[in-house]
């Protein structure tokens, strides 16, 4: 476990607290997801598994792309990629609120020292049909997470309701490092022999991206691998449940549900591109939102999304 | 007889909810309490964020017994008859009595209700409550079914007597009812048992945590103003804020902070909007320059270090944010200096309506619109027509995309920017006024023609796609903007006929609500100018309503011509009602309907109408030849006040005619035998008419 009775000093250093304090707390520590997602809540460790009867626990650093947010690396907070730590428990445990603030204590924000506050915000995903009620939580004037218990998912009803918090990485550790310019963060110990700045490791790539995003991505192409995704997603869900290789009940709610992601992703970049119009726009959001919801249908009848004898029949 | 305490302890409610949610806890649970046949001397309801509390003083101990008796049928009547008797009262036959009832015997059901312990009764409405309580949005969580605003986690619910205090035994969905609670989420030290309200209420602020939201308030407010004043500075009130922040704390900590001076330069509703929208901070103000150099911030914590590191916190934040607005404000100043081109061109890409076309086309039929009202409100056409055109530009500015709630405001400041005259620029800002039935109405002429304008288009847009309010469903305001045109009209004594301002913009709506192919006749177009106007008198009578005129009485003026000029319309109203409450209205009142029914009764019978002028030779009588005078003038004196369109003084001429006509009834037989003088009086009667439905349809009114 870290030192959590010194400040940490680094980017990962609050990162490495957060994993090992939500390890302590039993959460299965997973990995990013390995797509483009915009938001943690795209991992199917989230999205997935907060549907259905069975018990769960998760925490993860997920890597986030917002296409449109890129600013060649020049705005102190905006990124078109950051990172996002995502914890999920199902059923919701009724000390949610305090193990949260334990997970402040560990990255060095004392609730005696600093004003923290759980503000209401209510949660909608209208491309995942998702919803749920909560806060978003600030210290000091500044919000730090958002707190939420999902009451629906890909349009069906949670039941047991996930608990799900999520911290914008970024935000919370400038400000608890007391940095201003998102490029200037520590990454690594600044104590370290090779010390490096978020800027060193991000600088370039939110150059390189913010260009991409905005002038380099080919529109045509992005279009076609909407339409291709979203094809693939439709028909692998169209396929007979009993695969005849195996003779097992196989069906293929996660790869479907990737084709998903990937849409979501593609229209984003579409939209960084400009080429989404205000009318369209509800259309595209309303094929992704039918795309999870369809991956909801079928994870909710495989033995991980809680079907009785679901992988037996 | 026992007290009860009830408190809800749950996870943050939003503080929009606390104040509704108290109110209806507290009237709910009494509801209950009384109809379960307890009664109590007083309640009291209070919130927090994490709490909701009800103290309920002298409840009676028990409910009173209640004997019941019900009357069945004959002993003789048919067995299908008893049978439903004893289904509907729950008895057996033999549980019956049979009594002598007028000479029959029949049977009676008996039925007693013994009195009952108030503690299963608030057991029960508790439950009630709980379940059905009316949150605006509410939510289950963990694997429970309960639904609450958040996670419910415990209850107290406590009767208080003599003997001491007992918990009521009740439990929700795996919560049970104890005499515990605690207190701040982090000043607080654990849970603690209470034995009454006083006690709970003393404990609760030794464990910091203040439970009326009014005392929060007023804390709030007191140590704000007197910070600000030790500074000499003032804060800007602000009640819905003072209202919210009251309800995401517990224990109030009231910080002042200050704001670069590099933000100095924004405009105060800019710093104002900002940092109440995003950082719930209240502005404060020197009085002198009326520039906002610090803000006060809340917090629901006392820090060892006396808040040092909230406020560098906060101040961090705002610095951020300011930045953010600072640099929308430099960009927006860029395109105002230029002329706003670049939004004007911009809002041709953005749909008002997908039936009505783009902002850019809609502010061309505003802007046409300004240009022909401005004359009847007094204003520069040219000035009008001008400030339609830039009056909704600022909507493409960074700034209001950020900030929607400063639309019209920016427009102002870079309307001035784009040096533009002071009129043009607070028509930017005005136009969109009244919002509310409390927002103020403009006055200056540039102002009104913009405002007018901009809602009669609204309106007629709307009632061209058909897209009319239906019931309790309003989704474009339609309703505000008619009682908007509605106050501006009014305030303003503005003269004019909507029909034929309607008319002509009917028409460029109906175009441009491509319907296409079709003709537009202007058939179409009067009949939704009538469907319209009949929108108007609606929304009208409702706003005369409210301000004491009778329904009856704008009856009786909206059946008079002219009735689509507005102000000429409430004029007349309000002179009818004003005679009415005199005698001599009331009277005369009385006069005109004896003379109408008699009137109308015999036109109905004899199939004519009776209009061919009375002739005075026929009077017979001193009451009649008076009466004739007495038209005669009234006549002369009503014809030129109408003119005047003083209905004081026709109404004032009117009323002499009450004595003549009174003493006319008491005179003269009207269905005299001779058949001559007969149709005179008649047609004498139909004088009075003719006489006062000049002035309003006075058969509208009742009474």
């Amino acid at each position: 476990m870290a030192d959590t009775a010194t400040l940490p000093r680094s980017f990962q250093e609050i990162i490495l607290r957060l994993q090992s304090y939500w390890a302590s707390k039993g959460c299965a520590v997973l990995q990013p997801y390995d797509m483009e997602v915009g938001a943690g809540t795209f991992h199917p460790a989230t999205t997935l598994r907060a549907l259905g009867s069975k018990a769960w626990a998760a925490a993860y650093v997920q890597p986030s792309r917002r296409p449109t947010d890129g600013r060649y690396g020049e705005n102190p907070n905006r990124l078109q990629h950051y990172y996002q730590y995502q914890v999920i428990i199902k059923p919701s445990p009724p000390d949610l609120q305090d193990l949260y603030l334990g997970s402040l204590r560990a990255i060095g924000l004392d609730p005696m020292l600093h004003d923290i506050r759980f503000v209401e915000d209510d949660w909608e995903s209208p491309t995942l049909g998702a919803w749920g009620l909560g806060w978003e939580v600030w210290c000091d004037g500044m919000e730090v997470s958002q707190f939420t218990y999902f009451q629906q998912v890909g349009g069906h009803d949670c039941r047991p309701v996930s608990g799900e918090l999520t911290y914008g990485l970024e935000r919370l550790a400038m400000y608890v490092l007391g940095i201003d310019h998102v490029m200037e963060m520590p990454f690594n110990d600044p104590a370290s022999p090779i010390p490096l700045k978020y800027g060193d490791i991000f600088r370039q790539t939110e150059e390189e991206f913010s260009r991409h995003n905005f002038d380099g991505a080919t529109t045509e192409m992005l279009f076609q691998h909407f339409k291709d995704a979203e094809a693939e997603c439709e028909r692998l869900l169209a396929f007979a449940p009993e695969d005849p290789k195996s003779g097992k009940r196989i069906v293929m709610a996660h790869p479907a549900y990737d084709q998903c992601i990937k849409a979501s992703h593609l229209f984003n970049l579409l939209d960084a591109r400009g080429v989404i119009s205000v009318t369209e726009r509800q259309a595209y959001i309303g094929r992704v939102r039918a795309l999870a919801k369809r991956c909801a249908d079928a994870f909710v009848t495989t033995e991980a999304g809680g079907a009785l004898g679901g992988a037996a029949a | 007889m026992p007290d009860l305490l009830i408190e809800l302890f749950s996870e943050e409610i939003p503080a929009r909810m606390q104040g509704k949610a108290a109110a209806d806890f507290k009237k709910l649970v009494t509801d209950g309490l009384v109809e379960a046949g307890l009664t109590y001397a007083s309640a009291g309801a209070f919130s927090t964020p994490r709490r909701l509390v009800l103290s309920v003083e002298e409840l009676t101990a028990e409910s009173r017994a209640v004997r019941e008796e019900r009357k069945g049928p004959r002993v003789d009547a048919p067995v299908a008859a008893l049978e439903g008797f004893l289904r509907s009262t729950g008895l057996t036959k033999d549980q019956l009595e049979v009594r002598e009832d007028k000479k029959a015997q029949v049977y009676f059901a008996v039925v007693e209700k013994p009195g009952r312990a108030a503690d299963a009764i608030v057991a029960e409405v508790l439950e009630g409550v709980i379940r059905n309580f009316p949150w605006p949005k509410s939510m289950r969580w963990g694997s429970g079914s309960l639904r609450w605003v958040r996670p419910l986690q415990s209850v107290l619910c406590l009767m208080v007597d003599e003997a001491g205090a007992r918990v009521v035994p009740f439990e929700i969905d795996g919560i049970r009812a104890g005499n515990t609670t605690e207190g701040h989420r982090f000043m607080g030290a654990g849970r603690f048992a209470v034995t009454s309200f006083d006690d709970y209420r003393v404990k609760l602020s030794r464990a910091k945590v203040m439970l009326d939201a009014a005392e929060r308030e007023g804390q709030i407010w007191q140590e704000a103003t007197n910070m600000a004043f030790a500074a000499g500075l003032e804060v800007v009130e602000d009640r819905g804020l003072l209202a919210e922040v009251a309800g995401l704390v517990e224990w109030p900590v009231v910080l002042m902070g200050q704001i670069g001076e590099e933000f100095m330069g924004l405009p105060p509703e800019v710093l104002q909007t900002s940092m109440k929208e995003h950082q719930k901070f209240f502005s404060v103000r020197n009085p002198r320059t009326g520039r906002i150099e610090r803000f006060i911030t809340v917090a629901n914590i006392e820090a060892a270090d006396g808040g040092a590191a909230i406020l560098k916190g906060n101040q961090k934040v705002l610095r951020a944010r300011l930045s953010d607005a600072r640099f929308f404000w430099e960009n927006d100043l860029r395109v105002a200096k230029g002329g706003m081109g670049d939004w004007a061109e911009g809002l041709r890409a953005v749909t008002f309506h997908n039936k009505l076309g783009s902002q850019a086309e809609r502010i061309e039929r505003i802007a046409a619109l300004a240009r022909e009202i401005a004359p009847l409100v007094g204003a520069d056409a040219a000035l009008a027509e001008q400030a339609a055109k830039v009056a909704k530009l600022d909507l493409r500015s960074s700034m209001v995309g950020e900030f929607p709630e400063l639309q019209g405001v920016m427009g102002r400041y870079y309307a001035l920017e784009a040096g533009m005259a002071a009129s043009v620029a607070d028509a930017c800002r005005d136009h969109y006024s009244p919002l509310g039935p409390a927002d103020a109405v403009p006055v200056e002429p540039v102002s009104v023609a913009v405002a007018l304008a901009d809602k009669i288009d609204t309106l007629t847009g709307f009632w061209a796609i058909d897209e009319k309010p239906t019931g309790s469903k309003d989704p474009f305001a339609l309703r505000r903007a008619a009682l908007g045109v509605i106050r501006l009209v009014l305030v303003n004594g503005v003269r004019a006929s909507l029909l034929n301002v309607f008319d002509r913009h009917f028409s460029i709506a109906l175009v441009l609500a491509r319907k296409v192919g079709e003709q537009i006749s202007g058939e179409m177009s009067k009949t939704e100018d009538a469907d319209l106007l009949a929108f108007f008198h609606d929304r009208l009578k409702v706003f005369l309503r409210d301000q004491g005129i009778r329904h009856d009485v704008i009856d009786a003026c909206l059946a008079m011509p002219g009735n689509d000029d507005l102000t000429l319309l409430v004029k007349r109203a309000q002179a009818l009602q004003s005679f009415l409450t005199s005698d001599d209205g009331t009277n005369l009142l009385q006069g005109f309907k004896r003379a109408n029914n008699i009137l109308s009764q015999a036109e109905a019978k004899d199939g004519v109408e009776y209009s061919f002028g009375a002739d005075p030779k026929f009077a017979e009588s001193d009451a009649e030849r008076a009466l004739f005078n007495a038209l005669d003038v009234a006549e002369q004196a009503i014809g030129p006040a109408m003119r005047a369109e003083d209905f004081a003084a026709a109404m004032g001429a009117m009323a002499q005619l009450r004595a003549p006509i009174d003493a006319f009834f008491e005179a003269v037989q009207i269905n005299a035998e001779n058949e001559i003088l007969r149709r005179n009086r008649l047609n004498l009667l139909h004088r009075i008419r003719a006489i006062c439905a000049g002035v309003a349809d006075l058969t509208k009114v009742e009474g």
